[in-house]
């Protein structure tokens, strides 16, 4: 772009397509209309790039669909892929997008430790958990509350967590595998889940070093084991 | 109602959940055709092009990794498969296809007509853009993609996306002002 393009493209006019399109942030999106509302002429050229995105669109629109062939032709390919057995890693994979698709973007946003435990106190909804805030301190408290936030089983051992806002799904995958835990419930408040830890129903002390031993991990936000 | 998100949707389709499959392709293939189409100019071409497409995500919905959306990975695939299709044509082939749907940019009839209708002057110089250009001003107002996403489809950086789709519209403006459009602007 040489100098006098740079100057007569703002980086507000850059951005013009996208406002149209309703494709920008929200601050972005703000800075936007505020030029425009102070700007007459950045106002026309706006109504210009609304009737460029309303004729792309119907220039689009005009161009058919395709034939039902190729739908017949990519399942008669698919049917004649051999049959796949899903690995351990791709279940969890699918159990985890699933989870996170259930998440909603102010759970999914929610970063302080320290909140999701208020929520937990407050509804007063936990039984016999021990708890470890990552983002608080080094310590790990006990804390002893009325009931479960979820039902603990007879059989197996289970912790609640939450992982951290910046943990990718690739990273809580992993996680989960190389350290054999299932998710089996959530998102409760907080954006908590129900992590099964061990099969068999581990001692107190044994399961308490099993969540030591978990909190390590960078994607673990908050992890709490449940206990009768 | 609440339907499926794409990445439930492609988690199902890794563990090779056949109707998972079929509610995506439902989904995305006639955007993915357009898309496709506008790249190649080809209809059959354009076709086998999805077949294949769809096929992929089919094979590599375990490789997906979430860090773009569904739609702009389908779309990523949809463009690296229409350009290495388009450098498998001879030049002969793309000489003779492109000539048959570049208009002459004289004053016939039915430019004459447009320059009564803006509307579909406007369409007809959105043809006549390059395809370089075509390409960023459709994922931008027709497929609704952001810049960030925008510069995954086409592997450039932000930046550039922003001056490209700025001299796509300029451009366009120059193209409209040929049919006697004067937008003011450039």
């Amino acid at each position: 772009m040489n100098a006098a393009d740079r100057n007569e493209a703002s980086e507000i006019e850059l951005l013009l397509p996208w406002h149209a399109a309703g494709t920008l942030s929200a601050r972005d999106a703000q800075r936007v209309e505020a030029a425009l509302a102070d700007d007459p002429e950045l106002a026309n050229r706006y109504e210009a790039v609304r009737e460029e995105l309303g004729q792309t669109i119907e220039l689009n629109e005009t161009l058919g669909a395709p034939s039902a062939r190729v739908m017949a032709e990519l399942f008669a390919k698919i049917d004649a892929e051999p049959e796949r057995r899903p690995h351990l890693s791709v279940t969890l994979t699918a159990r985890v997008r699933e989870f996170f698709a259930s998440r909603s973007p102010r759970t999914l946003a929610w970063s302080a430790s320290a909140a999701a435990l208020a929520i937990m106190l407050q509804a007063g909804v936990i039984g016999g958990i021990l708890l470890k805030d990552h983002g608080g301190g080094r310590s790990t408290e006990t804390f002893e509350t009325a009931s479960a936030v979820m039902s603990a089983p007879g059989n197996g051992s289970y912790a609640m967590v939450r992982f951290q806002s910046k943990a990718n799904m690739d990273d809580i995958t992993q996680f989960l595998e190389a350290n054999k835990l299932m998710i089996v419930g959530g998102p409760a408040a907080g954006g908590l889940y129900r992590v099964m830890v061990d099969k068999t129903k581990l001692q107190r002390d044994a399961l308490v070093d099993r969540i030591k031993q978990l909190q390590q991990n960078k994607v673990i936000g908050f992890i709490a084991a449940q206990t009768e | 109602m609440q339907t499926t998100s794409d990445e439930v949707l492609i988690g199902r389709i890794a563990g090779g959940d056949r109707l998972a499959m079929q509610v995506l392709f439902a989904r995305h293939h006639v955007r993915v055709y357009r898309f496709v189409l506008r790249l190649v100019r080809n209809e059959a071409t354009a076709e086998d092009l999805i077949s294949e497409v769809f096929l992929d995500v089919w094979r590599q919905a375990a490789k997906f990794e979430g860090r773009s959306a569904v739609s702009t990975w389908i779309l990523s695939m949809a463009r690296f498969k229409a350009l290495s299709s388009l450098r498998r044509r001879t030049e002969d082939e793309l000489d003779d296809e492109t000539a048959g749907t570049i208009e002459d940019p004289g004053d016939d009839p039915e430019t004459v007509l447009a320059k009564k209708d803006k509307g579909a002057a406007l369409r007809q110089c959105l043809e006549k853009l390059s395809a370089e250009h075509r390409e960023i001003v459709d994922l931008v107002y027709y497929h609704e993609k952001s810049v960030a996403e925008v510069s995954v489809i086409v592997g450039i950086p932000e930046a550039t996306v922003k001056t490209r789709m700025f001299y796509a519209r300029k451009k366009l403006s120059e193209l409209l002002k040929e049919h006697g459009i004067d937008r003011g602007w450039p």
